[in-house]
């Protein structure tokens, strides 16, 4: 199992062995038992991780090709992809979805798109947890956690009007990074791991859902005003040449 | 390997850098001719038409969604097996950056997992490169002009291999870019180009004496400009409406079309002449500008250089 993730400041890869001894789940109610069962199994055999955000593009594939070759993994013996998708800033976040969409179809594997905030939660100790990653611009993506399940979530907002979820802990960059604001005992790791992304996917012996990225927010374009105002009216970005 | 040695090379390339997800699949025969296998094209134009120009962002977000698909197309249509790509290609820039990286990414992915080399290519040369596949090789030095909507460039080639000379470059819009602005400001639809073609036909290039940008003695004699267009007729058509008047579309569309491909032609002609090559290039989107090509033939012929 290969195992990537770009939505955060992080540049994450990692191979993960999985003992398939679970036993196939269909009912909703028992994906997240299954998923706990899948944790205690997910063993990650490599993992490199890089936390800058400007060097996703650069970094990505090298990472991918040293923790394969530090397991001692061919690309043909790579068995699924597992890859959060987000929500996270949108540049780094493709470089990751993108990759592992055509690593996937290249080498003939599933891909399986993973919140990468559940991916956090997942090595998160506690009943009650608030995950919080750094979306910039002063904002945070978050979700909550009950027993292990996403309860609320993901969305993106300002540190300040964060729900009050009655969360007891939090995790995730933006947890340390608004720690002041959030006020909770700050746990697990700061990004998501690949064993953490892997747990977080649940069972992988289904078709894979669709693989689309978490965004939630659109992108910033205005659309033109009315013809009347010709030089005063909003103008579009520019494209750079 | 044995493939290689026979000279037969199958070569996939991706290219990102504006609004449209582009995969082609050629193969490099023994004899050094291309034949091209597939060429398909996923364009997120329609979604950037509200704006009145390319969004950036927009224009990534269709990038993610489109290269699976894309690539899948490709092949099915060159009928290759991933097993028979030799090599993987892809667009390094220019262009919009976070566009540029998606596809970046992804050719690195399919050329890491199907064991090939990977090239970056700059955007430029490639357009060079399609010119030559369609006409043959470049058989002497020649002077490309490429206007389109990220890029409005001079360039001297001398060989596909041999590094590309810019001589000149727009220092604010590209030209794609102001057709697609003033399109907007006359009310017609984006993409602006053809749009624009099509009501110039109808107008009179003569009615409005637009600016030619950077045609001073003193400017830059190779460089662009088409902002300062832009915004003229911007001014032209608000005292227009000011005054409560009607806006003749066509001859503001005709008048504007004409001032920019008389400074496009004027410019290549001159930096041809003044570099003594005889044969110019046109390419990119607006090469397909009705009026450009018409008046590009005519100075060509006036200068003695092939087109
Ligand atoms: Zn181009």
């Amino acid at each position: 199992m290969l195992a990537i993730d770009t939505a955060t400041p992080a540049v994450t890869a990692g191979v993960v062995r999985c003992a398939t001894t679970t036993e196939a789940t269909t009912t909703e109610a028992t994906t997240a038992e299954a998923a706990t069962t899948e944790a205690a199994t997910a063993e990650a055999l490599a993992t490199r991780v890089t936390v800058d955000a400007r060097a996703h593009g650069e970094l990505l594939t090298p990472h991918i090709t040293a923790v394969l070759a530090e397991a001692e993994i061919r690309f043909d013996q790579v068995d699924a992809i597992v890859c959060g998708i987000g929500p996270g800033p949108f540049t780094g976040l493709r470089v990751g979805m993108v990759t592992a969409a055509s690593l996937g179809h290249a080498l003939g594997v599933p891909v399986y798109g993973v919140c990468s905030l559940d991916a956090i939660a997942a090595e998160a100790s506690g009943d009650s947890v608030l995950v919080v990653t750094d979306a910039r611009r002063r904002e945070v993506y978050w979700a909550h956690y009950r027993g292990g399940r996403r309860v609320a979530g993901p969305e993106v907002t300002a540190p300040a009007e964060l729900p009050d979820v009655g969360a007891t802990v939090a995790a995730g960059d933006g947890a340390r990074i608004y720690a002041d604001v959030i006020g909770l005992p700050v746990v697990g790791p700061a990004y998501p791991s690949p064993a953490g992304l892997v747990s977080a996917a649940g069972p992988l012996d289904g078709v894979p859902a669709e693989f689309r990225p978490l965004y939630l927010r659109r992108p910033d374009a205005v659309e033109p005003g009315a013809r009347k105002k010709v030089s005063a009216g909003p103008q579009p970005p520019r494209p750079a040449a | 390997m044995s493939r290689a040695l026979l000279g037969d090379v199958v070569v996939m390339g991706i290219e990102t850098s504006c609004d449209e997800t582009g995969v082609g699949i050629c193969r490099r025969r023994r004899d050094g001719t291309v034949e091209l296998l597939a060429d398909e094209i996923a364009s997120s134009v329609d979604e950037h038409a509200r704006f009145g120009g390319v969004v950036p962002e927009v224009a990534s977000r269709a990038h993610l969604e489109a290269m699976v698909p894309t690539v899948r197309r490709a092949l099915d249509v060159a009928a290759v097996r991933p097993s028979d790509v030799d090599a993987v290609a892809v667009t390094a820039g220019p262009g919009l950056a976070g566009a540029l990286l998606v596809g970046m990414a992804a050719a690195k992915a399919y050329a890491v997992a199907w064991d090939v080399p990977l090239y970056g290519v700059h955007h430029l040369g490639a357009h060079i490169a399609v010119d030559t596949v369609e006409h043959g090789p470049l058989d002497r030095p020649s002077l490309a002009l490429l206007v389109s909507g990220g890029h409005s460039s001079l360039l001297e080639v001398t060989s596909l291999a041999a590094p590309i000379r810019i001589l000149g470059a727009t220092i604010d819009d590209a030209a794609g870019e102001a057709f697609d602005k003033v399109a907007r400001l006359l009310g017609l639809p984006f993409p602006g180009g053809p749009y624009i073609d099509r009501a110039a036909t109808e107008g009179d290039r003569a009615a409005i004496a637009f600016p030619r940008g950077l045609t001073g003695p003193r400017d830059a004699p190779y460089d662009f400009s088409f902002s300062g267009l832009k915004t003229a007729v911007a001014r032209w058509i608000e005292a227009r409406q000011r005054d409560g008047v009607d806006v003749p579309v066509a001859d503001v569309a005709a008048s504007f079309q004409e001032a920019v491909v008389d400074v496009l032609t004027r410019k290549a002609i001159r930096a041809a002449t003044d570099a003594g090559i005889d044969q110019l290039l046109i390419g990119g989107g607006v090469a397909a500008n009705s009026r450009l090509r018409a008046l590009a033939q005519d100075r060509c012929v006036d200068a003695g250089i092939t087109l």
